[in-house]
């Protein structure tokens, strides 16, 4: 479809939860009631000035909106090219942009009158914000993660646990957050009646990759405003990491039809994208598939049986993408590229020693790119990166990667 | 007709209910699935649900997930399964097969090209658990197009409302799920099935067949009762898993369908 003969890109999905031939809700039967009432309940929602104003509330009081958008200056000058800034989401409570979604998630589940919430996680940022929004409000909270996970994000496995939540390894399959999934709709389609299921990412069966999304678009819509007052001006590039694909959705979605606006989406490339697939790059490396209720591209072999993506990130562990990423990066409305782990690696320590912040291990692919191309840019190109996430929950797995023992290190 | 519909037209005749077995297609390996799915009619199956191994089978327990692993662990594929059946039709001609899976790698091998493959290997229908009434443009349609029976399954959320819906485009049987849960997890409770199966007969001409939470020749023979037959797939999955012989597999399989045939 030629860019011009579109109005906009920002009317999907569809009535059947399509983006394109993407998305769509391949789920059981006992569970498509299920997702027709949270469709419903969130048309109602979104309708609602006072469903914005109580997430417009506690987006401010308690996760600490609007998230600055910050200027890297020595990192630019080290650079030498483009003019970077970052949208500082990792300062968001909870440390990450995954408690963007949560809030509104579990908005709904109270409105729908639900107590037992059920989530996923990988890196376990979702985990922690889910624990942490239900900690807040009082709901019981269950949170299904691959024990290679666990044993690899001690940290926030201990950190929900302070917040009341129970932490189930997932052993399934290969135990890893692909299996996570699969454990929480085992779980969703044996408690049907009081259950709320809280996903994560802009996957899933239709209405969770557009309901996330929006839910996650404050990071762009923020972005925006922040962007004129700095520079009168829209930015020239923006740049996120994908994993399932909700920070960069978050940021992305409101600049869509700002033509003007190239958008890059970084994929893990894990030890490079090669025929071994130890990587995590669906869109550079997979091809188009039914997964986890969504059409999108998945990572997958001949007969159509899921691969295990690999990469140094936990949050970048997946092997689909969101349906509307699939969607934008066949019409060409985003560009899609992969880092591997020694670049993420090599961003997350220019990170630290130019901007004095640790991030995590999923933006520092975003950054890996940034550092890649803004060199070759003028100083008066703009580029905004997503900094969706803070580095303390990844200090162990770096250490490991670079060779220190942090029991000696003490 | 397909041989579903000529299977349970006899059945009815006969005032029989249905016995209904699943197993894993390549588990615990190719040769000995196919002695099992061989020895299948003689244990008194009337309808064979064959498993089509997937990595992420989301409706489905451990049981289940863990027989798909074995068969891919053995090579098995899509192609292999549908070699299976077609080798399994040399021997018999009229004992339905239903293939029951997940969409993607039907759809990794292109659904014409399925459908013309499945067709040609002797498959008579399909269960697809995540293909619901939303999406039949994708397989349903064209499947029933192609002749092939598309068989639904109606659960405990589905209601009133709803039935219809999941009724509109299914041939062959409904497949009632007697439980909200995955296979081989709760026990399906006879008292509870009955009203609900009766509401669905009350919607459609069609036979109505329970699975799901179905372990025992007792319990096989009181959903028969209440319904028009009985599924049965983990218990039997549970001891090829356990590396039973075809012969003891086959053997189990025999009291399971005396017990729907008493219903």
């Amino acid at each position: 479809m030629p860019e011009d003969l579109i109005n906009s890109f920002m009317t999907g999905p569809d009535e059947t939860g399509r983006f394109g031939q993407f998305g769509g809700r391949f789920v059981s039967e006992t569970l498509m009631p299920l997702i027709l009432d949270l469709e419903a309940e969130y048309e109602k929602a979104k309708t609602d000035q006072n469903f914005w104003d109580e997430m417009d509330f506690l987006w401010k009081h308690y996760v600490g909106r609007p998230s600055p958008l910050y200027f890297a200056e020595r990192l630019t000058e080290r650079l030498g090219g483009a003019k970077i800034y970052m949208k500082r989401d990792e300062l968001n409570h909870t440390g990450a942009h995954k408690i963007n979604n949560v809030l509104g998630q579990i908005i709904l589940a109270r409105r729908m009158g639900k107590t037992r919430i059920i989530a996923e996680t990988g890196a376990g940022q979702h985990g922690v914000a889910t624990a942490t929004v239900c900690a807040k409000f009082g709901l019981k909270c269950i949170v299904y993660m691959g024990a290679h996970d666990v044993e690899r994000q001690k940290p926030n496995v201990f950190r929900m646990k302070l917040l009341g939540a129970d932490v189930v390894p997932v052993t399934s399959g290969r135990g890893t957050l692909k299996d996570a999934m699969n454990d929480a709709l085992r779980d969703w389609v044996t408690n049907v009646r009081d259950t709320f299921y809280c996903i994560g990412t802009v996957a899933g069966p239709h209405p969770y990759p557009a309901m996330v999304r929006d839910f996650q678009a404050i990071i762009g819509k923020e972005a925006k405003v922040q962007m004129q007052e700095a520079e009168g001006r829209l930015p020239d590039t923006i740049i996120a990491a994908i994993g399932g694909g909700s920070n960069a959705m978050g940021l992305f979605y409101p600049f869509l039809d700002d033509k003007d606006v190239s958008i890059i989406g970084v994929e893990a490339g894990g030890k490079g994208v090669n025929d071994k697939m130890e990587h995590c790059a669906s869109l550079t490396g997979g091809r188009p598939g039914v997964l986890h209720g969504n059409r999108t591209y998945l990572l997958q072999d001949d007969d159509g049986q899921i691969l295990e993506g690999f990469s140094i990130s936990a949050g970048l562990d997946y092997p689909g993408i969101g349906p509307e990423h699939s969607w934008l990066h066949d019409i060409g409305r985003a560009q899609y590229v992969s880092i591997t782990d020694v670049e993420a690696l090599d961003a997350f320590k220019l990170c630290c020693e130019t901007e004095g912040i640790i991030p995590a291990l999923e933006p520092s692919h975003a950054l890996a790119h940034v550092a890649k191309i803004a060199p070759d840019l003028p100083s008066d190109h703009i580029i905004c990166m997503n900094m969706c996430g803070r580095g303390d929950k990844d200090i162990f797995t770096v250490a490991k990667a670079l060779g220190w023992d942090m029991a000696e290190a003490d | 007709m397909t041989r579903i519909d000529a299977k349970f037209a006899s059945l009815k005749a006969n005032g029989k209910k249905a016995f209904v077995a699943y197993v894993m297609a390549g588990d615990p390996d190719y040769e000995t699935s196919l002695e099992i799915v061989k020895g299948l009619p003689g244990a008194g199956v009337d309808v064979i649900e064959l498993g089509l191994p997937f990595t992420d089978p989301m409706a489905d327990g451990a049981t289940i997930q863990l027989a798909g692993q074995r068969a891919l662990a053995q090579g098995q594929t899509l192609v292999k399964t549908l070699e299976l059946a077609r080798r399994f039709r040399e021997t018999d001609d009229t004992t339905p097969i239903v293939l029951m899976g997940y969409y993607n790698p039907i759809f990794s091998h292109g659904v014409d090209r399925f459908l013309n493959d499945a067709k040609a290997a002797g498959i008579d229908g399909l269960i697809v658990v995540d293909l619901p009434p939303e999406e039949d443009d994708e397989l349903c349609r064209p499947a029933q197009a192609a002749g092939l029976n598309f068989i639904r399954l109606a659960t405990p959320t589905t209601d009133e409302k709803r039935l219809p819906k999941v009724l509109q485009n299914t041939s062959g049987f409904v497949y009632y799920v007697s439980i909200t849960g995955i296979t081989g997890a709760a026990n399906a409770v006879a008292t509870d099935v009955g009203p609900e199966v009766a509401r669905i007969k009350s919607a459609t001409d069609l036979p109505v067949i329970v699975g799901f939470g179905i372990k025992t020749p007792e319990a096989s023979q009181k959903i028969a009762g209440v319904a028009d037959g009985a599924v049965v797939g983990s218990a039997i999955v549970d001891l090829i898993g356990q590396g039973k012989s075809p012969a003891q597999v086959l053997a189990f399989v025999k009291t399971l369908s005396d017990g729907a045939h008493a219903a």
